[in-house]
């Protein structure tokens, strides 16, 4: 179980303008600014729950995944995971929590990941019929194949974020912390990603907290959102329900038999776009029976379909709203 | 600590294929350390004709080729690295392992010194044998008591560099202090010269500061005729000096991982 009762982290960063003589000035005299990374945060997060972290750049999702993992001590605010606070990183907790940051390696970067999975299985005390068990079943999985015995600075970023993944999991954590998972990945290897992170989430009944620019990865894979802003906790809940609160229309799609004028689809809610013959319009949840009805019955519509709005355009419209689409805390 | 035991032969392992990554730099960075060779040819030189307060040239052979030898066994970079994981962020992945970074760095090192002394150690020992070797200890008290002195200054030096290198938590940059350690070390520990041709003045700091038990504690016990007390004395305030590094180490790790930002990502 992971717990943050009003977690705060501060940064003072030195500010200073461009240019020469800013530079020499910052010799002698330095502006420091204090900034609210994490704002009083407070969550609880149950064992084997799969949750998304959403907010826009610099909002504090990193920065919380980092106290969380004991990487960072918190300014203020009470937080433990698995009973144990994470900034003293006993030897239980790190043998089992897992971050992986996609814009961090911890691969040993002038040997070939093979030899960071042997260094790995030997601080995390992994017995060694196990290694070769997960190793086989990771290696199957990412497709990793010869890559393991290539020097990591040959690798490319897709490449390395697969063998990173493997050296995250090979101790079998149960909390995992995923910050941008998917980065640098094929859509393929994309989808094989989640699909893995659900299924190593259910057979371990493993904890993920996941980060990511791909809507697509949170949407597959986390029933619970908590979204933050400006280091403030703006939503936490069930993502289907996000996205009903904050835009509760449905977008419906079809494909009309013959054209269809645009006042007469104005009659049946907002268009929305026109791709090719496809039609979108957003209609309310109360008008939907009738504009489904409608479609089908008196414009013919073939390949029907009813979606929620897209999570990107409910969150613009969230940050939008709220002014703080360029929140300036660092992540 | 057994788990580290345990992990600490595939540490090595580790750290000696790191090592060997690049040959080329490795090999240049063995050959910046052979400045005692220079000073060996200098001071040959200057005592052609006699000795120099009381040290002959036999005297300076010995005294430069133990030195070339306990340098290269003990020298680390370990300040270096850990500026460059803190001020990067790199340390973000050291600190999620289960094991201190105090000894996974060591391990590194461990792994290195076969290494680091494969160019210069055969040189040694025969310009040792040839030239100097009967300025060396023949007293099998003190060549035993060689091996602790030198586990002993290898752990002052990977302390203070570890605590140097822990100053980026609070600094970012330490490579000026850096510079200005090993400024001190080459006066205060006889890298440069003998503390003994050395003014009385610096002789005297030099018992006070860590630098002498680093170099010239083990070259004394390897190249000078002491007695049991004399040898037992320097052993103990070696032993007192490494307790002191490695506790200023931890303190200043444990003070600074506090204020570790873990930028990037």
């Amino acid at each position: 179980m992971i717990r943050a009762r009003n977690l705060t982290k501060y940064f003072r960063v030195h500010r200073r303008p461009p240019g020469i003589g800013a530079a020499v000035k910052s010799l002698v005299h330095r502006h420091y600014e204090t900034v609210k990374a994490v704002d009083g945060v407070s969550f609880t997060i149950e064992r084997g729950e799969r949750v998304g972290f959403l907010g826009p750049n610099g909002a504090g999702k990193t920065t919380t995944l980092k106290v969380l993992s004991g990487l960072l001590h918190p300014t203020g605010g009470e937080v433990d995971v698995d009973g144990f606070v994470p900034f003293r990183r006993p030897r239980e907790l790190l043998g089992k929590i897992t971050l992986v940051m996609g814009q961090k390696s911890q691969l040993i970067w002038d040997l070939p990941p093979a030899e960071t999975y042997a260094m790995n299985r030997a601080i995390f005390d992994v017995p060694r019929d196990q290694f070769e068990r997960t190793l086989k079943e990771l290696t199957e999985l990412l497709d990793l194949g010869a890559l393991v015995d290539k020097p990591t600075r040959q690798l490319s970023l897709g490449e390395r974020m697969k063998c990173e993944l493997a050296a995250a999991l090979l101790h079998r954590p149960t909390t995992l912390f995923l910050d941008e998972p998917t980065i640098g990945l094929d859509v393929a290897m994309q989808v094989a990603v989640r699909d893995f992170v659900r299924e190593y989430n259910q057979r371990h009944h493993a904890t993920v907290l996941l980060t990511s620019h791909y809507m697509d990865d949170v949407v597959a894979l986390c029933p619970r959102i908590i979204v933050i802003d400006q280091g403030k906790l703006i939503h936490d809940g069930d993502l289907r329900q996000l996205i009903k609160t904050m835009d509760p229309h449905k977008r419906v799609s079809f494909t009309p038999t013959n054209h269809v004028a645009d006042d007469e689809l104005a009659k049946l809610g907002t268009l929305i776009g026109r791709d090719g013959q496809r039609i979108t319009v957003r209609v309310t949840e109360r008008e939907l029976p009738a504009v489904v009805g409608h479609v089908l019955s008196s414009l013919h519509g073939a390949d029907l379909a009813i979606e929620d709005p897209p999570l990107e355009d409910v969150l613009r419209a969230m940050f939008g709203k709220t002014g703080k689409g360029n929140a300036e805390a660092a992540s | 600590m057994i788990r580290t035991l345990k992990a600490l032969p595939t540490l090595l392992r580790i750290g000696v294929a790191e090592t060997v990554a690049y040959r080329a730099e490795f090999l240049v960075w063995i050959l910046t350390m052979t400045q005692p060779l220079i000073m060996l040819g200098l001071w040959t030189y200057v005592t052609r004709d006699g000795a120099f307060r009381g040290m002959t040239s036999e005297d300076f052979t010995a005294y430069y080729l133990a030195n070339l030898i306990v340098r290269q066994l003990t020298g680390n970079w370990v300040a270096w690295q850990l500026m460059e994981d803190i001020r990067l962020g790199t340390m973000s992945m050291r600190l999620l392992r289960p094991i201190h970074p105090f000894y996974a760095y060591a391990a590194s090192h461990v792994a290195a010194i076969p290494f680091r002394t494969v160019v210069a150690l055969p040189l040694a020992i025969i310009l040792l044998a040839s030239s100097g070797a009967h300025a060396l200890t023949h007293d099998p008290v003190q060549i035993a008591a060689f091996v602790p002195s030198l586990v002993l200054a290898w752990l002052i030096t990977f302390a203070v560099m570890f605590a140097l290198g822990s100053l980026a938590f609070f600094l970012t940059q330490t490579n000026a202090l850096s510079e200005v350690y090993f400024a001190l070390f080459q006066i205060f520990s006889g890298y440069m010269l003998p503390l003994a041709i050395m003014p009385r003045p610096i002789a005297v700091i030099a018992d006070w500061l860590p630098f002498k038990y680093t170099l010239a504690v083990p070259l004394a016990i390897l190249t000078t005729q002491l007695d049991g007390h004399e040898l037992g004395a320097l052993l103990a305030r070696q032993g007192a000096w490494t307790a002191a590094m490695l506790v200023l180490a931890i303190g200043v790790w444990r003070l600074g991982v506090r204020r570790f930002e873990a930028v990037g990502g």
